[in-house]
């Protein structure tokens, strides 16, 4: 089977997603933000798949939103404007950052589509009210998609759904495992395939392919150098243009991410309780926070990337930062300041929809001389 | 009678009140130190009633508002947020926030003189991205300030409307603030007074549907305010809203806002047509409200000026005006845990909260005053500064359009002046006059 199959499901995401819904005759929601509460929507046999951009120039989203806002919200819109996703049943979003709440307001005023749901995702997450006010809050929802669909939600079905999304994410975590290796048997690029096809896929056949894949990758070589091993840290970042040419070009290895294309969407899973809503609340209050969530000091999410840095053998990272997004300029100058003190450099490198390959190759190339310079010398 | 004019004209007699008790907010929050008082930070849109548990002499400062303060004075706003962006700090961010730093990083930028003086600790609320990460990253640079922040971002709520908040969704904030009361405790060695909260949960009733009344005084024709002179006016409720010493100043600007009405006293004397504005405006050019006189343009105020410091609610009668007061309703409030939940459920209906769950609600509520307060077009500032404000602007832009507002928008930056175009603005108001027909007098 070969890691190509998540590569195809990444890049004919809307073929995938129209075969997927014809052979299950399910109903698929197209959710902004990985806050969204998956398990529901499988629990109401609804296919849930992340709505994400296409790295192309485009000229439609400019009346309906303002062009401070990130370019990753106006390509997610873009999406919709255009018709990929003409075969949504509907649309959710977990409140999360300002910019990719646009992409969802403009959507459900311009794009007609059957259902849509705003959850209001408390921001404040590590608060002892969070919980309880998040838990009443996916029982609102789970009464909406109920409405809806006209199918009764049974604590059987949401085990069903959690059944499914732990599967997903223990799968992933294996595999991340295997990525601490001297010799990582993925490289970033296929990593991050996989997380996207997560997102894009029916988890029930994906997870399939997960299997198998965590199969080949325990006794894979890969013919290539691993190079200097390197993290990417960011917000929304399936760039996969950079990643490529990092990994292909400049001799380095992504073998870690802080980003909700990556590790962060999947690291931890629900744990089993009998209030299966206060399960679900917990899991997404508790999860590695979007940058817009994490208010504390030390950053939570800081703490939980310099580990990762330090047990996945980083030597470097790269920050990326979508243009105009602010939770993520608010956390940079900390998290470059603690990486350094770490003794982790850091090149910043702000993002846009497409990718200066050129500048960014000098960058990366003139950042990895700097990692070894130890070598040079 | 001046060329043009239509209307007679005086100035508004409680000005000078307005200012003098904003500029007594600025001097307590800088000296009350020396008095053994508390001083504290956190922003306009803070729980702040909560704080006057504390006692009489807790002062505060709020940071949009100073904000905007120092963006008038556009040498001390250049020299804050070159500070800001030396630190690493991006200069597409917040304009507040980045002047706001750099007052706190830079040496001699307190305004009314001094270093800024830093707060004892630090009491937040957080509805836009950027509103709690503003004071995590004051704490990244000053760790010794303790620092709390309430989520308040469980809307919408819109009173006397189809839109309803549920009781949940109060008691998540309700809940934060008990805890809050806990944490101020701790962090002041206070003990927590309820009568003084539930004193300063009602004053914020009274002063924040005063100002609302207010707004709706300028339905008049001739409007008796202008959306200028009430920058001066509505900056009390944006400073300390449940504080009793600004009652009086905002009573007396009802009385005289009335008294201007029945007797057709006029902001801009030569009247002519009617507009509103949108979010904060470049403070460092207000020129734009003198130069829409020349064409005998009043702005009567905005939803930034409405509904940011005033509640609101549909009347019976279907108009908009100042929310009724809950004890007008039959609520007591005699517990803390009732003050909480009356106060979050008040802040929760503010007008400038809506539109962070979807720009339907704004557009609603500017068609609404286009309507009642008979305006002849709307001009919206796409403003850089604020990524909260000018959130889902441009699909404003098109809900007006749809309902049949004339719209101009202009760009810029209420804080940051290096992104303000003043000459392309005022050519595009002249094209906008031009599309609703009128012509400068003077």
């Amino acid at each position: 089977m070969g890691m190509e199959v998540f590569k195809d499901i990444y890049e004919n995401r809307h073929k995938y997603q129209k075969e997927w819904k014809e052979k299950s005759g399910s109903k698929m929601v197209g959710y902004f933000c990985t806050y969204a509460p998956e398990e529901i929507m499988y629990a109401a046999d609804i296919i849930p798949v992340r709505i994400l951009g296409s790295h192309e120039p485009q000229n439609v989203t400019e009346p309906h939103i303002f062009g401070m806002y990130c370019p990753f919200c106006r390509d997610v819109l873009a999406q919709g404007l255009k018709g990929r996703y003409d075969y949504l049943d509907g649309i959710m979003i977990a409140q999360s950052c300002l910019h990719i709440r646009q992409a969802y307001t403009s959507w459900d005023l311009h794009i007609p589509v059957d259902f849509s749901y705003y959850l209001n995702m408390p921001h404040r997450v590590t608060n002892q009210h969070a919980k309880p006010f998040l838990r009443q809050e996916l029982i609102e929802f789970k009464n909406a998609i109920e409405a809806w669909t006209g199918k009764i939600i049974l604590p059987a079905d949401i085990d069903k759904g959690i059944e499914i999304l732990n599967t997903t994410r223990r799968l992933l975590r294996e595999i991340w495992d295997l990525r601490k290796a001297e010799n990582p048997p993925i490289t970033g690029q296929e990593a991050i395939y996989m997380v996207l096809a997560c997102q894009f896929g029916d988890k029930r056949e994906v997870n399939k392919l997960l299997e198998e894949a965590l199969n080949e990758l325990k006794t894979r070589k890969l013919d290539r150098e691993t190079g200097n091993r390197l993290m990417i840290i960011g917000s929304e970042d399936d760039d996969i243009a950079f990643i490529n040419m990092v990994e292909t070009v400049c001799g380095a290895t992504f073998v870690i991410e802080d980003h909700c294309t990556g590790s962060r969407y999947f690291w931890n899973q629900v744990e089993p309780q009998e209030d299966r809503y206060a399960a679900l609340a917990a899991r997404y209050c508790d999860r590695p926070p979007c940058p817009t969530k994490d208010w504390v000091q030390p950053r939570d999410r800081l703490v939980w990337a310099l580990n990762m840095a330090k047990e996945w053998g980083v030597e470097g990272a790269i920050v990326v930062q979508q243009k105009f997004c602010d939770p993520h300029e608010l956390d940079i100058p900390a998290f470059r300041k603690a990486f350094e003190a770490a003794g982790i450099p850091t090149l910043f490198l702000e993002f846009d929809v497409t990718v200066p390959l050129g500048p960014f190759r000098i960058r990366v190339d003139a950042f990895l001389e700097m990692l070894r310079q130890e070598d040079l010398f | 009678m001046s060329k043009g004019q239509l209307y007679p004209t005086e100035p508004l007699k409680s000005w000078g009140m307005a200012k003098k008790a904003r500029e007594e907010f600025y001097l307590d929050y800088r000296d009350c130190h020396a008095k053994g008082g508390i001083r504290w930070a956190g922003g306009a849109w803070a729980l702040d009633a909560l704080t006057y548990g504390l006692g009489d002499d807790v002062f505060s400062i709020t940071s949009e508002p100073y904000g905007a303060s120092c963006a008038f004075n556009k040498d001390i706003a250049m020299k804050c947020m070159e500070t800001a962006e030396k630190y690493g700090y991006a200069r597409d961010l917040c304009a507040y926030m980045r002047i706001y730093w750099g007052s706190v990083l830079t040496k001699g930028t307190y305004p009314w003189g001094g270093d800024y003086p830093i707060p004892d600790f630090i009491y937040q609320d957080h509805i836009c991205c950027s509103h709690a990460k503003w004071y995590q990253v004051i704490v990244d640079h000053e760790p010794q300030i303790p620092m709390t922040c309430i989520d308040v971002a469980p809307g919408p709520f819109m009173p006397g409307t189809d839109v309803q908040i549920k009781p949940h969704q109060v008691k998540y904030v309700a809940d934060q603030m008990l805890e809050a009361i806990e944490w101020l405790e701790k962090t002041t060695g206070r003990k927590f007074d309820d009568e003084k909260f539930i004193e300063a949960v009602k004053t914020e009733c009274i002063n924040t549907s005063t100002w609302a009344n207010i707004c709706v005084l300028n339905k008049a024709v001739p409007a008796p305010l202008d959306e200028k002179t009430m920058y001066s006016l509505y900056v009390l409720n944006t400073l300390c809203k449940a504080n009793k010493r600004i009652t009086p100043v905002l009573k007396e600007v009802y009385e005289e806002t009335k008294d201007r009405v029945a007797r057709g006293i006029a902001a801009v004397p030569n009247e002519k047509a009617r507009v509103m504005s949108d979010t904060q405006p470049p403070w460092g050019f207000l020129k734009v409200f003198r130069y829409l006189e020349r064409y005998g343009v009043v702005s009567i105020g905005s939803l930034y000026t409405f509904g940011l410091m005033g509640i609101w609610e549909v009347k019976e009668d279907g108009t908009w005006g100042g929310r009724t007061l809950p004890w007008e309703k039959g609520i007591e409030i005699k517990t803390r845990e009732q003050a909480a939940y009356v106060n979050a459920d008040w802040n929760l209906s503010k007008p400038e909260f809506q539109h962070f769950y979807h720009p339907k609600y704004k557009t609603r509520m500017m068609t609404r005053i286009a309507k009642e307060w008979k305006l002849d077009g709307v001009m919206l500032h796409y403003n850089r500064g604020c990524e909260g404000l000018s959130l889902g602007i441009a699909e404003n832009r098109l809900g007006l359009l749809k309902a049949g507002v004339p719209v101009m928008i202009f760009e810029g930056n209420m804080g940051d002046e290096r992104e303000f175009d003043e000459v392309a603005t005022m050519a595009r108001i002249d094209a906008f006059m031009e599309t609703l027909g009128l012509k400068k007098d003077y």
